[in-house]
């Protein structure tokens, strides 16, 4: 439950110095992606951060963005950040069950209504009044619903809670949607993968922390310093994409000297994400890093946009004629066609929905 | 599967040449200017290689350029900092890992000694008091007679 120290006081108790906090600080910076002459800021801040009670729902999912946000070894900048929320209520993770599990929620709500985040994973099903996916006998619907009334503000983890990801893949039998499609008068964050970036997750949990309000937003309501630019361009193989130096199967020439993979679908160029910045595993490497071109998979409806393996330019994602000039077009593309891209995907989007 | 081997897959390890971002040409003219508003102002600059796409072979291209000076420093906590001064008096690389030696972040900073290495104002007062206490205890002590 909620108490009233500081993180920085968090942080003395288990003996880091305050050097060690700097640090703390100047690894926080880079994982929210703000500029080092930020870190000071950052400091002055933490030191004042209290714990927020936090109350995490999991809908229609796979488990996948807990499993994220939980695989880092500790003691790591996300271990800290996340051990400092009061994580109230949260199925996977906590040791209550059942009735006591519920109360806990009820009782985190009451006590901290209007003040708590609430954190989503997992779309929720509208068919059929909402009965296809219920918790202690409530529907996820009416869960959301009652929460969301009392929150601050909800962060939707996960393709599925941001835009109803596999779930809500052709033919959707349940109806699933994402979060916003339900709430509309609350400010959402949308922090979408397969599963997202744990220090994503974690970025977005440490702005809030430090700042006391959510980071900018793009249109699709994803945090610009980690959603404002495309795989493509922070990946470390646009060089070869600018030469048009492509592998054209998985075991050329090409693809041992680590070209560009967009003939095999890379799907880097129409993604915004972080992947090729905050990479995976404890910053070990990212799919690209590993041979495998980008699925797409924080974008809206990645799951029906034709084959992961087919061009970029063969496929639903944008008309091939734009895209096939893109790939001759080489240095003079950039952050331009990139937006455009993403017009064309939202465009594309609302299509399929309609 | 009995064993890795089996997998037909084949691993090349070692830095290739190939993954290079051209990413090193751009950046040692920004620590250039960097260096110049340090001399003509004092202002100074942090640069976070995290936030760029860099590749390994990147990083050691401009570990080369850049040499070893001087001052060479390791600060301990929160697990390892590595502080390196460059040939280049003024730029540092400041490497920060985990307590499991995992990377957190590299910065370059064009200072005249990073911040880290300067002890923080708030600890001179524990620092004082803490040395006053062992002071004290040392003279309190009994003293051993020499034979
Ligand atoms: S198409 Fe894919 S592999 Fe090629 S440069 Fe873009 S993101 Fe990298």
């Amino acid at each position: 439950m909620t108490d009233n120290k500081t993180l920085a006081e968090r942080l003395r108790e288990r003996g880091v110095s305050r050097r060690g906090f700097m640090k703390f600080c100047a690894a926080t910076a880079s994982m929210m992606a703000l500029p080092p002459l930020m870190i000071p800021r950052i400091a002055a801040a933490l030191e004042q951060a209290r714990r927020p009670s936090v109350i995490w729902l999991s809908f229609q999912e796979c488990t996948g963005c807990t499993e994220s946000l939980t695989r880092s070894h500790a003691p790591t900048i996300e271990g800290l950040i996340f051990d400092h929320i009061s994580l109230d209520y949260h199925h996977t993770l906590q040791a209550a069950a059942g009735d006591a599990a519920e109360h806990a929620r009820e009782a985190a709500m009451q006590e901290n209504e209007g003040e708590y985040l609430l954190v989503v994973d997992g779309s929720i099903p509208l068919k059929d009044d909402g009965i296809y996916s219920t918790i202690a006998g409530i529907t996820n619907l009416s869960m959301l619903e009652d929460v969301a009334a009392g929150a601050a503000a909800i962060i939707s983890v996960g393709t599925c809670a941001a835009f109803g990801g596999i779930p809500h893949a052709n033919p959707n039998p349940t109806g699933a949607v994402g979060v916003s499609e339900i709430i509309t008068d609350k400010p959402i964050v949308n922090v979408p993968g397969c599963p997202p970036i744990p220090t994503v997750i974690t970025g977005v949990l440490a702005h809030y922390l430090t700042f006391g309000r959510l980071p900018e937003l793009d249109s699709l309501n994803r945090p610009m310093v980690f959603f404002g630019q495309t795989i493509h361009d922070r990946c470390y193989r646009r060089p070869f994409y600018e030469r048009g130096q492509f592998a054209d199967t998985f075991d050329d020439e090409g693809a041992r000297k680590g070209w560009c993979l967009f003939k095999l679908g890379c799907k880097g160029p129409t993604t915004y994400n972080a992947c090729a910045t905050a990479k995976w595993n404890d910053s070990v490497s990212f799919p690209i890093q590993a041979g495998h071109g980008c699925i797409g998979c924080s974008e809206p409806n990645f799951w029906d946009k034709g084959a992961f393996y087919e061009p970029l330019s063969a496929g639903r994602w944008g008309t091939p004629a734009a895209l096939g000039a893109a790939v001759v077009a080489g240095a003079a593309i950039g952050l331009g066609s990139a937006a455009l891209a993403r017009k064309r995907q939202a465009e594309a989007s609302e299509e399929k929905d309609i | 599967m009995d064993n890795l081997e089996s997998i037909a897959v084949r691993v090349e390890d070692g830095l290739d040449e190939s993954l290079r971002t051209d990413n090193v040409w751009p950046l040692l003219r920004q620590i250039e200017q960097a260096l110049q508003s340090l001399q003509e102002s004092g202002s100074e600059t942090v640069i976070d290689l995290g936030a760029m796409p860099f590749s390994a072979q990147d990083e050691q291209d401009l570990r080369e350029r850049l040499g070893r000076g001087e001052v060479n420093a390791t600060v301990e906590a929160f697990g390892p900092t590595l502080v390196q001064e460059t040939a280049f008096a003024g730029v540092w690389l400041v490497e920060y890992l985990d307590a499991e030696q995992r990377r957190l972040t590299l910065h370059l900073q064009i200072a005249r000694i990073p911040d880290l290495l300067i002890t923080p104002a708030d600890d001179l007062a524990d620092s004082l008091a803490s040395l006053r206490r062992a002071n004290r205890d040392f003279s309190a002590a009994p003293t051993e007679d020499v034979q």
